[in-house]
């Protein structure tokens, strides 16, 4: 058996589910990377991305649920799926924090998913080997 | 830890979000000290169109915020000569003076320089 | 080392694989993935600037699942190495780093 390198991957994800096949060809290669032995450091979420992690979607039975997909996997691997906080409010996805602070009767933010700023996209960038746009 | 770091905006500003929010990361991106630099091309360049006035659509100035990129130490702005000339763009209608304009060769040889790309 | 470009945008509806191809040096690597595999097919617009870029020595790819999808498998230009994700995430690897066009 030969030796494999371990490298740090992190991904951004700037489209929406179901709307656009991008969220899915990221799933995919997160999957593909982490089953390769790879790390992936972060799953950054920004533009439309952000859809992928509310918690009110409902699709079909007989379709592909991308969102439980993507929180099998954080849950699976440790995953840190981050939703730019920005691009978040702006499209009505909320955590309790943020629902508290501009006094929302709700809030959506799907768990295994976390608000943060665009600093994290940055330092995945940084940090990683390797950064994966997905749009 | 430092790295060098391209983003390059493709989309023209206004009809969608994109150029907007590819503006944020350069941003952040020099908050956090980073040494990025910013490619436009495609319909990227009406993006630095002097004379744009967003209001009459509700939205804030894309060109004014690219104009104040060397404020935050942005210094390398690189503008797709070829997007500009099939555009009959100007140079002088541009809302950047300090900007490098390259040829698609200068592109490919700019990205095989880097160490992560960011595109919009 | 070199760049893999990556593209999902129709050919025949986008600029998108043009743009590519314009800047893609005769080491980088071209991954055609989502409705960017329509650029596979032999009567894609595009098609010979990037069979002139394969002679030149450009590596073009395409995601098999993506070409499966769409039915498109007995419609390919030659010389398109069809790859799986595994594939994808190693040919990531063997690029400096990655721009996806779309």
């Amino acid at each position: 058996m030969g030796f494999i390198l371990i490298m740090i991957f992190s991904l951004a994800v700037y489209a929406a589910p179901y709307s656009s096949q991008a969220s899915h060809s990221a799933y995919q290669f997160a999957l593909a990377a982490l089953l390769q032995g790879h790390s992936v450091h972060r799953v950054f979420f920004y533009q439309d991305g952000v859809h992928n992690a509310t918690n009110l979607a409902a699709p079909p039975q007989d379709e592909f649920n991308l969102q439980e997909a993507w929180q099998r996997l954080a849950n699976d691997h440790k995953l840190d799926l981050v939703v730019c906080v920005a691009a978040a409010l702006r499209r009505g996805i909320l955590d309790e924090a943020e629902a508290k602070r501009y006094d929302k009767p709700s809030h959506n933010l799907a768990s295994e998913f976390t608000i943060s700023g665009l600093g994290q996209l940055v330092e995945a960038a940084v940090v990683s080997d390797r950064l994966i746009s997905f749009g | 830890m430092n790295k060098k770091m391209l983003l390059i905006s493709r989309q023209a500003p206004y009809g969608k979000s994109t150029a907007r929010e590819a503006i944020d990361i350069a941003l952040a991106a020099s908050v956090y000290d980073q040494d990025i630099g910013i490619l436009f091309m495609d319909d990227g360049v009406f993006q630095l169109l002097k004379s744009q006035k967003s209001q009459n659509i509700d939205q804030k100035n894309i060109s004014s915020i690219l104009s104040a990129l060397a404020l935050y130490g942005i210094e390398n702005i690189y503008v797709h000569q070829e997007s500009l000339d099939a555009r009959t763009i100007r140079t002088d209608e541009l809302v950047v003076d300090d900007l490098q304009l390259l040829n698609n060769k200068d592109i490919g040889h700019l990205l095989n320089q880097q160490d992560q790309l960011l595109s919009f | 080392m070199s760049i893999l470009h990556t593209v999902n945008k129709s050919p025949f509806a986008h600029n998108t694989l043009f743009s590519c191809l314009k800047v893609c040096t005769e080491r980088d690597g071209i991954l055609l993935l989502e409705d960017g595999v329509f650029g596979t097919i032999t009567s894609a617009p595009g098609a010979d600037e990037l069979q002139l870029l394969i002679q030149r020595g450009v590596k073009v790819f395409a995601l098999i699942n993506d070409i499966k999808a769409r039915g498109l498998e007995e419609k390919l230009a030659p010389n398109i190495e069809l790859i799986d994700y595994n594939t994808f995430v190693q040919l990531t690897l063997d690029h400096r780093c990655v721009q996806s066009w779309y």
